[in-house]
């Protein structure tokens, strides 16, 4: 991982989006209507940037490719379902994108010095536990879009379409708190503001409720996981090798 | 005779292009949702922008759609043509294959940025026309023969500047091999498209007006259709969309001097 210092640099650059909507935000006064003071916004921004960067997956595509090129054959006759190897090379990127994440966090707390704060030990780690079933939870969505390649070949598309909501609905953009009464009756049952804007909240101190958040993501990693293993004892018994 | 051969070239590309992509129809018809959703989102999001306020940046939400249906045509265009073909370009690059296309008797910057089309964007252009002309209509802007030209203008300077940055990344690949970042970099940019430059703080407006200008590709077309550009802008980024294209030109002849085709 460590050969690719200039590829996951640029990536850590791509995840910065949140920084512009902040900017949007706090530029126009936005944020007077939701009660949410500048320095928490700008908090809750800095770290919707980190949870994002450490939940972020890329395994369908991963797979696709494995798959269309006829990788997966060798891994099916190990004796370990292929999956944990996507598993590990994702967390092995995140280890190594953590510097330049703080990195692009230093930066930000020169421009804005007044929002820099210290998270108590209790509260980094829960929020780290809960970046984590994030992460998880992400992880089991796109493996179970990724064994769909075993009937469609192209699954990549299907998760560029499971993106969109995933974009506009976790809180990446905004934060949950600021959307319409109609979304906010039905959002909290999807796994969607689970995945940036719960864990961003505990991490920036704005206001969340803890035990609720991390039993609601205990529960979608519940529901996904046996789903996942149907799909890809199904997906297995249909897979020919390409060519055959 | 020249401009008739290539012609004849591009109508080959079309039509084996789209042989193969419509191979997989639903593929077409997932992209078509994932285009109308993400429209659909980033409406909600400019909403949610507009919910207490009455204007941002010194736009009213009618006027912001504008931009939104202009960064949705010309995202349809980028998926259609620019993606697919400078994806390949890397491809090219990685595997060696860039030989063949350079020995081809056609020039080289056309075979690789046209031969490749995505259906599934035309759809999306169709539905930033849509959104375009249902605000023509609630905007009620009078359309004008002089109105049209300068849009027209405006519109097709702000795809040489896209295409111009989408090449430039691509091109770079002769010296990086790997460039998928840095084209998400450029994706992650492009995305402030979506919203007036206004509504930025100062320094990022400069950044976005002089380093990536992106100011140039949404926002000044969206003027020309409110009535609010001025003629120097308009100047301005004519000249900037031909800068853009002259420099992309030469840094690819410039970067092929360079190539050295894989493992060698």
């Amino acid at each position: 991982m460590l050969e690719y210092r200039v590829e996951i640099a640029l990536w850590a650059i791509s995840g910065i989006i949140p920084f512009f909507m902040l900017n949007i935000w706090t530029n126009n006064n936005l944020n007077e209507s939701i009660n949410i003071s500048d320095i928490m916004l700008s908090r809750y921004f800095l770290c919707a940037f980190f949870v994002r960067q450490f939940s972020v997956v890329w395994v369908v595509f991963s797979f696709e490719e494995d798959s269309l090129m006829g990788k997966v054959s060798p891994y099916l006759i190990q004796p370990l379902n292929p999956f944990f190897r996507y598993f590990a090379q994702h967390l092995a990127e995140q280890i190594t994108r953590f510097p330049f994440a703080l990195i692009i966090a230093f930066f930000f707390f020169i421009f804005n010095p007044e929002s820099l704060w210290i998270p108590n030990l209790g509260i980094l780690l829960l929020s780290i536990v809960s970046t984590f079933l994030s992460f998880l939870i992400q992880f089991l969505i796109q493996s179970i879009v990724a064994c769909l390649c075993f009937w469609t070949e192209k699954a990549s598309s299907i998760e560029r379409l499971l993106f969109i909501p995933t974009l506009f609905l976790s809180g990446l953009l905004a934060p949950v708190v600021s959307f319409p009464a109609y979304v906010k009756s039905w959002i909290y049952l999807t796994p969607f503001p689970y995945l940036i804007d719960f864990p961003a909240n505990l991490l920036s101190g704005n206001e969340t409720n803890i035990s609720g958040g991390l039993s609601m993501q205990i529960l979608w990693i519940f529901l996904l996981f046996p789903l996942f293993k149907k799909i890809w004892s199904e997906g297995t018994k249909k897979y020919t090798a390409m060519g055959s | 005779m020249i401009l008739r051969k290539y012609l004849k070239v591009y109508k080959k590309f079309l039509h084996t292009s789209l042989a193969s992509e419509l191979e997989y129809k639903t593929n077409i018809l997932v992209d078509l949702i994932t285009s109308i959703l993400s429209l659909v989102g980033s409406i909600f999001l400019l909403s949610i922008f507009f919910q207490n306020n009455g204007n941002i940046g010194g736009w009213k939400f009618e006027q912001a759609l504008i931009i939104q249906a202009i960064y949705t045509i010309l995202n349809g265009i980028t998926n259609t043509w620019f993606n697919p073909n400078l994806t390949e370009i890397v491809k090219h690059i990685r595997e060696g294959t860039l030989d063949f296309v350079l020995l081809k008797p056609i020039d080289s910057q056309f075979f690789i940025s046209l031969k490749k089309i995505n259906p599934s964007g035309f759809l999306e252009i169709m539905l930033g026309f849509f959104l375009l002309l249902f605000c023509i209509r609630i905007n009620q802007i009078n359309l004008s023969l002089s109105f049209l030209s300068l849009s027209l203008i405006t519109i097709s300077c702000s795809i040489c500047i896209l295409y111009s940055l989408w090449f430039f990344i691509s091109t770079t690949t002769i010296w990086f091999v790997k460039t998928w970042n840095a084209i998400e970099v450029l994706r992650s940019f492009l995305y402030i498209g979506r919203f007036p430059l206004n509504s930025f703080s100062f320094s990022l407006r400069v950044f976005f007006s002089i380093f990536i200008p992106i100011a140039f590709i949404t926002t000044i077309p969206s003027e020309v259709f409110l009535g609010l550009s001025q003629l120097w802008k308009i100047l301005l980024e004519v000249f900037v969309a031909s800068v853009f294209l002259i420099t992309s030109r030469k840094f690819w002849l410039f970067a092929l001097k360079f190539y050295s085709s894989a493992s060698s």
